[in-house]
């Protein structure tokens, strides 16, 4: 593999086959082409992607569960000049941190999130995310979702896209070489949207997490499949060039 | 000198911090503090600074989180209720060592409670509130000018420490209005540079880090424990404020902090003229509790005044190692006490020993 300037080079404690190393290399080879390492403040999140700053060469912040969007406002209004990145799993974004979520998006905070979508709670061994899809079973779904006052899963990119802060907001996918071209080309734009001082801009990814949705690489491929049945592809809010 | 304004002890807060170059405010509203945010989005743009008025307090104090992280002096404000939902962050922020002022204008609880006076969160500030070992710096005005002086001290306790400051305020202090003189800013502290910290991007350095997990090894959070126990104890050995009234031939002395000390002084007054001895030990620094000032009269007897059920109390007693009488007198939920009070209590101690 190519040597990524903002990546430390050590190895990632990823399961195989999860979604977040692929999503970390993107970022990763962006930052690079766009010349953004050193001018970058990042967040780590709470979920398995806590131990950010061990794999990224540049400052990071970690933040309380769900608080990211919150420190990263703050961490742009104090540095309007700096790149301000913050990287989120879906319990993170979508349940514990809905309500900074929201109102950041509607602050139009200049900054990018990135939102790493697995529909499951990773981290803490694979319970019930908002995200979670209709009668999938997890650590506390046991009956699949929806038979115990669950409800459905939580449609970030919809939401936000009702609302008038955003300027980009994109959802894709990491299960193919095109849809890993396609998530490389949505963060650019979004990164790109930042530094053009358009607004805030938000990239959700559907991400595999074959060990806690207990299937084998090429399997959990496949059930990106039907994730997308509920979280269409698709850009949901453009408005880069009325800005 | 330069002339007094008059004005609010929230709005003397917002002047003091301003005026020691505090750029970043995040706050949430809530009575009796709302001033704090009100002045802060009038004259925090005026002065070059960042304004958020924050979707809840627990937002607010990540605001801060973040702020402090990006190395600006910053401060956020609210009464009890949405200081209970700020103790995540504020572990977060004393886990992470940032410097940051957080005041509490407190009022009446437990829950909603109501909105008169209170001085029942001394537990939650001084013992800790959020999870695990740590200290806040906790400063106890009495005063609208003490509401601006130790507003502006706690700019450079907060980055010399490199520790959040807590101003425990109560509902009268900060809606009280008197004079206040509007001093320049000068340290009085040394000001450690930030730069081997902060995050503003990692150009011509290596990157740095703001975190409060530790999984190194199994003893690196231990270490970080011991790290932050040796901050406190240097912060215990340097700082003590405390003041005394009349303690001098006092055979009784009153403890109280706050707007309750105040009263206290006048009741202390009226006493002397019916020939009590009395005198006050006055804690400003809650935390590090005054324990030298209160030793040297162990086995005297004492009168612990609060607007609470009894939370200082404790301290009292442990700084006196329990030698001596110890009285109390207080009442949480808006009880707010008064001279004639006072004296009676003072009348009915000496009628007992
Ligand atoms: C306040 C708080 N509540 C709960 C937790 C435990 N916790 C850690 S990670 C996590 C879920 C993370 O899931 P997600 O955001 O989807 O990230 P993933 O691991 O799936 O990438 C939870 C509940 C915590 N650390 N803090
Ligand atoms: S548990 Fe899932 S999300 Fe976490 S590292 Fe393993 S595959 Fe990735
Ligand atoms: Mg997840």
């Amino acid at each position: 593999m190519e040597e990524v300037k903002t990546l430390k080079g050590n190895s990632m404690h990823y399961c195989t086959g999860c979604g977040h190393t692929i999503v970390h290399r993107i970022i990763a080879q962006l930052m690079d082409e766009m010349g953004l390492r050193e001018k970058a403040i990042a967040s780590a999140p709470v979920g398995c992607a806590v131990l950010f700053y061990n794999y990224f060469n540049m400052d990071i912040i970690e933040c309380a569960h769900g608080r990211v969007p919150s420190v990263m406002s703050a961490i742009k209004r104090v540095h309007p000049d700096k790149f301000v990145l913050a990287y989120q799993g879906d319990g993170d974004l979508a349940a514990i941190g809905t309500t900074e979520t929201l109102h950041t998006a509607n602050r139009g905070e200049n900054i990018t999130v990135i939102f790493v979508n697995n529909a499951i709670y990773g981290m803490t061994g694979g319970q019930m995310a908002p995200t979670t899809l209709p009668s999938q079973v997890t650590t506390t779904t046991p009956k699949g979702r929806g038979n115990n006052f669950e409800g459905g899963p939580l449609k970030v990119c919809e939401l936000l896209s009702v609302l008038d802060g955003p300027a980009y907001i994109e959802r894709c996918a990491v299960d193919s070489a095109e849809g890993l071209k396609n998530t490389k080309e949505a963060i650019r734009k979004a990164f790109q949207c930042q530094l053009d001082g358009k607004g805030y801009s938000f990239v959700e990814v559907l991400s595999m997490c074959p060990t806690n949705w207990k299937m084998d690489v090429k399997s959990s491929i496949g059930f990106i499949d039907k994730m997308k049945e509920y979280f269409p592809l698709g850009i949901f809010k453009d408005v880069r060039n009325e800005r | 000198m330069t002339e007094k304004i008059l004005m609010k002890g929230n709005e003397a807060m917002v002047h003091a911090a301003i005026k020691a170059g505090c750029t970043f405010y995040a706050g949430y509203p809530i009575t009796p503090q709302n001033e704090v945010p009100e002045q802060m989005s009038a004259l925090m743009p005026k002065a070059g600074g960042i304004f958020i008025q924050a979707e809840a307090e627990l937002s607010a104090i990540n605001m801060i989180f973040g702020a402090s992280a990006a190395g600006v002096r910053c401060m956020t404000s609210s009464s009890s209720p949405g200081i209970a939902l700020k103790q995540e962050g504020i572990s977060y922020i004393a886990g992470g060592e940032l410097p940051c002022v957080i005041a509490n204008v407190m009022r009446g609880g437990p829950g909603l409670g109501n909105i008169r006076a209170s001085q029942a969160d001394y537990f939650q500030s001084v013992k800790g509130g959020g999870h695990g070992d740590y200290k806040l710096i906790v400063l106890a005005p009495s005063t609208v000018q003490e509401m601006y002086d130790l507003t502006m001290d706690a700019f450079d306790y907060a980055d010399h420490y490199r520790n959040p400051v807590l101003i425990l305020a109560d509902g009268i202090t900060g809606q009280m209005v008197e004079p206040v003189e509007l001093k320049d800013y000068k340290p009085i502290l040394e000001l450690p540079s930030k730069s081997g910290w902060i995050l503003d991007g990692c150009k011509g350095r290596e990157p740095h880090v703001v975190k409060t997990l530790f999984l190194e090894s199994d003893d690196r959070l231990t270490k970080h424990n011991i790290h932050l126990q040796e901050k406190y104890q240097r912060i215990k050995d340097e700082l003590c404020l405390c003041k005394e009234y009349k303690t001098e031939d006092a055979e009784l002395f009153i403890a109280a902090y706050g707007i309750t000390a105040r009263v206290c002084k006048e009741a202390v007054d009226a006493a002397r003229k019916l020939g009590y001895k009395v005198g006050i030990i006055q804690p400003v620094s809650l935390w590090p509790f005054p324990e030298k000032i209160f030793a040297k009269y162990k086995g005297k007897d004492f009168l612990v005044v609060e607007m609470s059920c009894g939370q200082m109390i404790e301290d009292v007693k442990l700084s006196l190692e329990c030698k001596g009488k110890i009285h109390f007198m207080g009442c949480g939920g808006g009880w707010y006490p008064d001279t004639e009070q006072i004296v009676t209590k003072v009348k009915e101690i000496y009628g007992r020993s």
